[in-house]
């Protein structure tokens, strides 16, 4: 077993209730369908575009498509009306707290997303040693490198940015150096 | 064709769980002409339930037991209080941990058996030999080898004791891990090999080979090509009609008559309804969590402390999944998410030696065992940045140009550390929560730290860029999911709870086989003699059941 991914899964806790999953899979599946974007089904839009405006820091969109572009803040708000449900409390609080903490750092701002890009590296670098940023660093990771089903990792943008495949069946030679064996 | 029988029905074995030895335990009783029904508290699900999806099958609980409706809590020692947290983790539907386990098939060695004998004793340890040898096991692992389909290189571990037969299927196609791990190791004198798993590497009794497709550990295989009992042993025990398997059947209670014999088990259907099922001999298979639990919940006017507890060593000597995580970046990419998690191994560092100054060895293995999501939380080493631009061109290559050497330590038997039940918190039925008390011995640390040593020399030796390594605290080793102890086995009732043939000392007619029955933890990977043991009891209970 691998010991650190131990360690953060027995941190987790999801509700597993399969209805609820084809729920988040119906509903990603619409989001893919149209070309609007889908509406939101638990977050309010302002509150949206807060959390939005850190995931984009935590997978930027430097250099190539991020957690916006993948869909992430779709993911997440699929997530607390599903299998986290019990995860809104700590996303209220959590963000009150984010926000908080905005106010302190730049007196006289009024929203996350509004800050120049500095701001909010600065912004992130004042949570990141928080509960709440742990949540929704797990998160954006599941909803960039997740199953696209559940409404994030649109495109394969995850995937396709770290290398991973998504086939059923594999040949070997799988990497180079089993290949240089042969 | 599968049997269906009548809780009124007195049939002739009642196997509570449907597991790695359940299994095994259904299908050796009904091929022998019993009658058995088989309580799985987990459900019925196949191949087709299956899928290729990250999210569910490791951030839900997917194939494994939930604390949200089974919780459980942990304490290091007896005079913390016990909070809650996931401290196990195990299979739970039919199949139980073989469905979704990385199916490294190990057996032990002949000094597992006796390393009381061979190492001394250990201070503050409860080392002992076991009552049997590993040659009274050799046939069974042969049996199960056979009968699961095992892919391995019979012979190549010149450390492994005698075997009566190859394995019935080649290895499995190397991976880049493997290839460096084998250059590394050469050079440094060692002596690789190449994995055993219960993964078919060619179709084998009308199951299809693996497609290599790479979600393996904590999935469950979409082509029948991993070796657990629901898709090799279990549909054998349905075909015979005889054998009924019952799933959403959440056992609350063995229940046992005047004479102290156990007369069936009273368990909770998919409705929450009782439900008594009577039967002349009861097999516990519940794992070596779980199987404690029950018996402590099974208290009676003539078991006040829990059944078969007269030694009062249910739940005691509880051994944990120990070891350590080495991480290498290499030049060229490795593609370790294709393909099974492990293809090479070493058992060079696995006896122990009392020269090191304290007691323990490990088996080490060339592997990844990462998602693409769990990579970017945790596969990444601990002086990367966690989030923004340099963490995500990070990520880019990392995820497939890095492996893991990871090492299955030892764990000593501690009397301290134990299975019990929540005096205040219930499950959802409200039967006590499991309570689990665990804290490495200080020979098992020492053991860690100089297995790590010797993963990052490896790494190092592969030619890696870049190396890191995993802590070495408890907590970073939950939740454990080898579960061994905990109704260890013995000669003597006093210092044990089941005898040589797995029946309970203190029950003539109930049978223990699971990872309870353990005495010692060998180097991890369990399962094959869970399996082996469970054949073994099998045999006996039918020449006893045949006699009687
Ligand atoms: C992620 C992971 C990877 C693993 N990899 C390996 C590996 O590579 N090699 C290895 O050797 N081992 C591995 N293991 C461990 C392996 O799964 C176990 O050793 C093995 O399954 C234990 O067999 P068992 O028969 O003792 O119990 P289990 O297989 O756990 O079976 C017990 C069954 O009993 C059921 N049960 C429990 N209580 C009740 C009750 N009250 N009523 C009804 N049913 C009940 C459970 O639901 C379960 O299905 C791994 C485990 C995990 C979680
Ligand atoms: S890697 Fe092979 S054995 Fe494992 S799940 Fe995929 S096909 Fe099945």
């Amino acid at each position: 077993m691998q010991t650190t991914r131990r360690l953060w899964l027995s941190q987790c806790v999801g509700i597993v209730a399969l209805a609820d999953i084809a729920a988040a899979q119906q509903h990603a599946h619409e989001a893919v369908q149209s070309s609007t974007p889908p509406p939101f089904r638990t977050l309010d839009p302002a509150t949206a575009a807060e959390i939005d405006a850190i995931t984009s820091q935590i997978v930027p969109s430097t250099d190539g498509p991020g957690a916006r572009e993948a869909g992430v803040i779709y993911f997440i708000d699929r997530a607390l009306s599903t299998f986290d449900v019990d995860k809104r409390e700590a996303y209220r609080t959590g963000m009150a707290a984010v926000q908080k903490k905005r106010q302190e750092l730049f007196p006289g701002s009024t929203k996350i997303a509004a800050l120049t890009n500095e701001q909010q590296i600065q912004l992130v670098q004042g949570i990141e040693a928080t509960d709440f940023f742990e949540l929704l660093r797990t998160h954006t990771l599941y909803g960039f490198l997740g199953n696209p089903s559940y409404g994030g990792n649109r495109d394969h943008i995850g995937w396709k940015l770290i290398g991973f495949e998504d086939r059923m069946v594999f040949q070997p030679p799988f990497g180079y150096y089993d290949g240089e064996q042969k | 064709m599968s049997a269906t029988f009548r809780p009124s029905d007195v049939v002739d074995f009642l196997v509570i769980g449907a597991g790695a030895a359940g299994g095994v335990m259904a299908k050796e009783l009904s091929t022998a002409g019993f009658r058995v029904v088989v309580l799985e508290q987990g459900p019925y699900l196949t191949e087709k339930d299956y899928r290729h999806d990250e999210i569910r099958y490791t951030y839900q609980a997917g194939l494994t037991n939930d604390t949200k409706v089974q919780p459980i809590t942990y304490r290091k020692n007896e005079s913390e209080p016990a909070k809650l947290a996931k401290a196990i983790m195990y299979g739970r539907q039919v199949g139980g941990g073989s469905v979704h386990f990385t199916a490294n098939y190990w057996r032990f060695h002949e000094s597992d058996f006796e390393e009381r004998s061979q190492f001394g004793e250990v201070p503050g340890a409860g080392l002992a030999d076991w009552p049997i040898k590993y040659a009274d096991l050799e046939p069974y692992y042969t049996k199960a080898e056979y009968d699961l389909g095992i892919s391995g290189l019979g012979g190549a571990n010149p450390f492994e004791g005698p075997r009566s037969k190859p394995y019935p299927l080649p290895p499995m196609p190397v991976k880049s891990s493997g290839v460096l791990f084998d250059r590394a190791t050469k050079k440094l004198g060692l002596h690789p090999y190449p994995a055993p798993m219960a993964i078919l590497s060619q179709p084998y009794q009308g199951r299809a080979a693996c497609v290599n497709c790479g979600f393996c550990e904590y999935f469950g295989c979409e082509v029948r090509a991993k070796s657990s009992t629901l898709v090799s042993v279990i549909p054998v025990a349905e075909k015979t009609g005889k054998c009924e398997i019952r799933p959403n059947s959440y056992v609350r209670k063995i229940e046992t008559d005047v004479q102290g014999r156990a007369t069936g088990a009273v368990y909770f259907d998919a409705n929450r309804r009782e439900i008594f099922q009577r039967a002349k001999a009861v097999v516990v298979c519940a794992n070596g969590a779980e199987t404690a639990r029950l018996l402590l919940i099974s208290k009676s006017k003539r078991f006040p402390d829990g059944l078969a507890n007269s030694s009062g060593l249910v739940g005691k000597y509880l051994m944990w999944d120990t070891g350590g995580l080495a991480m290498g970046l290499f030049e060229h990419p490795l593609n370790e998410y294709k393909g099974i998690q492990v293809t090479r191994v070493i058992h060079d560092y696995y006896k122990a030696d009392p020269k090191r100054g304290f007691y323990g060895g490990a088996g080490l293995d060339a592997r990844f065992n990462y998602y693409p999501a769990n990579f970017a939380l945790q596969g990444m080493p601990p002086d990367a940045p966690k989030w923004g631009a340099e963490y995500k061109k990070m990520l880019s290559t990392y995820f497939t140009h890095t492996m893991t050497v990871l090492s299955h330590s030892s764990s000593l038997p501690q009397l301290r550390n134990s299975i019990s039940l929540d005096t205040d918190v219930k499950d959802s039925w409200g039967l006590p929560a499991m309570r689990v008390t665990f804290d490495f011995h200080p020979d098992d640390v020492a053991t860690l730290k100089w297995a790590l040593a010797k993963q990052l020399e490896i790494l190092e030796a592969a030619g890696a860029k870049k190396t890191w390594a995993s802590g070495t605290a408890v907590e970073e080793s939950m939740p454990s999911v080898h579960l061994m102890g905990t109704c260890r086995m013995g000669n003597d009732p006093k210092q044990s709870v089941v005898d040589r043939y797995n029946r309970a000392h203190d029950v003539p007619n109930l049978l223990i086989v699971d990872g309870s029955s353990f005495v010692t933890a060998a180097r991890q990977q369990p399962t094959a003699t869970i399996q082996a043991l469970a054949y073994r009891g099998a045999d006996f209970a039918i020449q006893a059941a045949k006699k009687a």
